[in-house]
């Protein structure tokens, strides 16, 4: 098993106020960012994730806009300082949402220039991005799937394509001459990640032998797994550990209150990511037509998204119902390993630990010891878990 | 009586009702809402003609079809398979803007052209919102803007049997689709205005904000044989909100 540590790197200070209006993004003005501090806040998170290069952790960053939650705005950015800072650790962009590009050749060579750069070790996510972000890139929901996947298919043709310049004249995007400098050091391309929390998504990563990771629900993840498996064997391969993901907040700490008090703040990134102006998180076309009527008949249910079960509101959920929905493991090193081994078992083995160890109020402090402590005392233990061998078939992997 | 007419591979749920001159009504992005009574009270004088766009009730929506302008052709062919002639063309909102984007293309098969409360064009600057943004405001907020009286527009959804909330469902889908960016209009169509050439006839409903009377004005100077009534009491639907009203001011229109 690998783990990928990650921080949304937050803008914490601009929290309260943003709760106080109800959305932390999309609506809450700037005047609520504070430069000098997000200045500070930076280049601190960014010291917190090369310091995971040393103690052996992989790093995975991902990108949000116009929010309080979230200053990475380009995973290309943050990556490319972020490979520069570290050695060894595997980069996983995670990622860039493709439907909400204009440009998907310029994807394709920000990605190959970091493999380049980064001596081979990015891995690549091309993901459909969360409902809320459509508005900042206004882009189109109801069409959202459909330029996800052309926009797909274009990148990995781009990266994969040595004879070009070639012609891709598309439903949404247009170019005559692409033909990428510099091209990736991992050929065919990096290793391609997609994100979701249907089994729909699970079908169709298997089909592409993608991996694909999902987050803070078991109950969302274990049929999504599932389906990702099953439709694998129909293709006549198994998918191994390798292809799944799981992200979830760890907190570790010398005793099980300390580890506890340290996953309590990092959870507050899931009490806060859903605090949405309720406009922005269900726009037209970017839930399937099913998961609509359902919400309709439901009624309106406040700080709920597609995919929930609707039991409760996680913005006042606590350190025990999220443990209890594996959305955090917490406690000694002891403990959130035997929380992993137990989770590893339900979910029928998984290859990747998406590790949230920074979630907002967690101070530098408590978010080194969190690192380091979790690289020290678990993460040896998880190596071992499930193996690493790449089960992507070959066949798929030339297409 | 609802009946599905296949046009260049759109199978289109047409709504017909009534006897007499023909009247093509093209709906708003709420969706046609047959069962409401401004088409009944249409048809006492006119063969009302009036399709689910593409995506809306049981039309379909392939995928190739992206833009107005594909429903502005969509629809003037369905005015030639119907063999319209001295027809009135009316769209409200949504529909007025196809309305509108037919009428400067081709006339021959339309003696008047009714726009209600229509989308469609900008006036304003790059920083001025011409068109309330209704994706970005929560549907209280939408119904204060589009109805004088919020309390007529009282839906409850939880009632309503699982495969209309579907059509409805598909139908706020399709509109996104069409009107998303830019915004509910198409900056070219203010420039081609001054080819509609039959009489013109705007009904506005005088508290409507999402596009308000004043941008109807804007509307009727572009087109050179415009009149322009507001009809008191109405919002953005006054054919929904006042539909006796709407329909004494349709009836006025023919004299």
């Amino acid at each position: 098993m690998r783990v990928w540590y990650f921080s949304e790197m937050a803008f914490h200070p601009a929290w309260e106020e943003g709760l106080k209006r109800g959305s932390l993004r999309v609506v809450l003005p700037n005047s609520n960012f504070d430069p000098a501090t997000g200045h500070t806040l930076l280049n601190r998170y960014l010291d917190e994730f090369a310091l995971c290069d040393e103690v052996g952790l992989d790093i995975m960053v991902n990108e949000h806009h116009s929010t309080a939650t979230c200053l990475t705005i380009s995973v290309p950015m943050a990556l490319a300082i972020i490979a520069r800072e570290t050695k060894k650790a595997r980069l996983l962009s995670l990622g860039t949402p493709i439907a909400n590009r204009p440009d998907p050749v310029r994807v394709a060579e920000e990605m190959a220039w970091l493999d380049v750069l980064s001596g081979g070790r990015l891995e690549m996510g091309l993901v459909k991005g969360a409902p809320y972000e459509i508005a900042p890139a206004n882009s189109n929901p109801a069409t959202l799937m459909r330029r996800y996947w052309e926009a797909h298919d274009l990148i990995i043709k781009a990266m994969s394509t040595t004879s070009g310049p070639f012609n891709w004249e598309g439903e949404f995007f247009h170019y005559r001459n692409v033909n990428i400098w510099p091209r990736p050091i991992q050929q065919p391309t990096p290793p391609v990640w997609m994100t979701g929390l249907s089994t729909g998504t699970g079908t169709l990563a298997a089909e592409r032998g993608h991996v694909v990771g999902t987050l803070l629900s078991g109950g969302i993840a274990k049929p999504m797994f599932d389906a990702y498996r099953k439709r694998a064997q129909e293709l006549g391969w198994t998918a191994g550990p390798d292809r799944l993901a799981y992200a979830a907040i760890i907190g570790v700490g010398h005793t099980r209150e300390e580890g506890r008090r340290r996953a309590n703040l990092v959870a507050d990134y899931v009490r806060t990511s859903p605090v949405v102006a309720e406009p922005f998180t269900n726009p037209p076309g970017y839930n399937a037509v099913p998961a609509n009527v359902a919400l309709m008949k439901a009624g309106s249910v406040k700080n709920r998204f597609v995919g929930d079960d609707g039991s409760k509101d996680r913005t006042k959920a606590s350190l025990d119902d999220f443990m209890a929905s594996d959305t955090v493991f917490a406690g000694t090193p002891d403990d959130v390993y035997s929380q992993i081994k137990d989770f590893n078992e339900r979910m029928g083995g998984i290859g990747h630990i998406l590790f949230f160890g920074q979630g907002g109020y967690l101070d530098h402090k408590d978010t080194v010891e969190n690192i380091t402590l979790f690289a020290r005392e678990v993460l040896p233990r998880l190596r071992t878990l499930t193996p690493d061998t790449i089960t992507r078939p070959a066949a798929i992997a030339a297409e | 009586m609802a009946r599905t007419m296949a046009i260049a591979g759109v199978d289109l749920e047409l709504e017909e009702r009534g006897e007499g001159p023909p009247l093509l009504f093209l709906h708003a992005g709420e969706g046609l809402a047959p069962e409401r009574p401004w088409l009944d009270l249409l048809a006492r004088r006119h063969r009302v003609i009036a399709p689910s766009h593409p995506g809306y009730g049981r039309s379909s929506l392939p995928d190739w079809l992206m833009t107005v302008d594909d429903l502005a052709y969509l629809y003037l062919d369905l005015a030639d398979r119907l063999a319209l002639r001295d027809a009135t063309l009316m769209g409200a909102c949504f529909g007025g803007w196809i309305a509108a984007e037919m009428a400067v293309r081709n006339t021959r098969r339309f003696g008047r052209l009714v726009l209600v409360d229509a989308l469609g064009v900008k006036h304003g600057g790059v920083t001025d919102r011409d068109i309330a943004d209704m994706h970005a405001i929560p549907r209280e907020k939408f119904i204060e803007l589009a109805w004088a009286d919020p309390a007529k527009a009282a839906v409850d959804y939880t009632q309503m049997p699982e495969s209309e909330l579907a059509a409805i469902v598909r139908g706020q889908q399709a509109f996104a689709q069409f009107g998303w960016k830019p915004y509910m209009h198409n900056p070219r169509l203010k420039h081609w205005l001054h080819r509609i050439d039959i009489p013109t006839f705007l009904l506005w409903g005088e508290q409507d904000r999402i596009v308000t009377p004043e941008y109807g004005e804007g509307f009727r100077a572009a087109i050179s044989d415009a009149r322009m009534r507001v009809i008191p009491n109405a919002g953005h639907f006054p054919h929904w909100e006042q539909p006796e009203a709407f329909d004494d001011a349709v009836a006025s229109l023919a004299n």
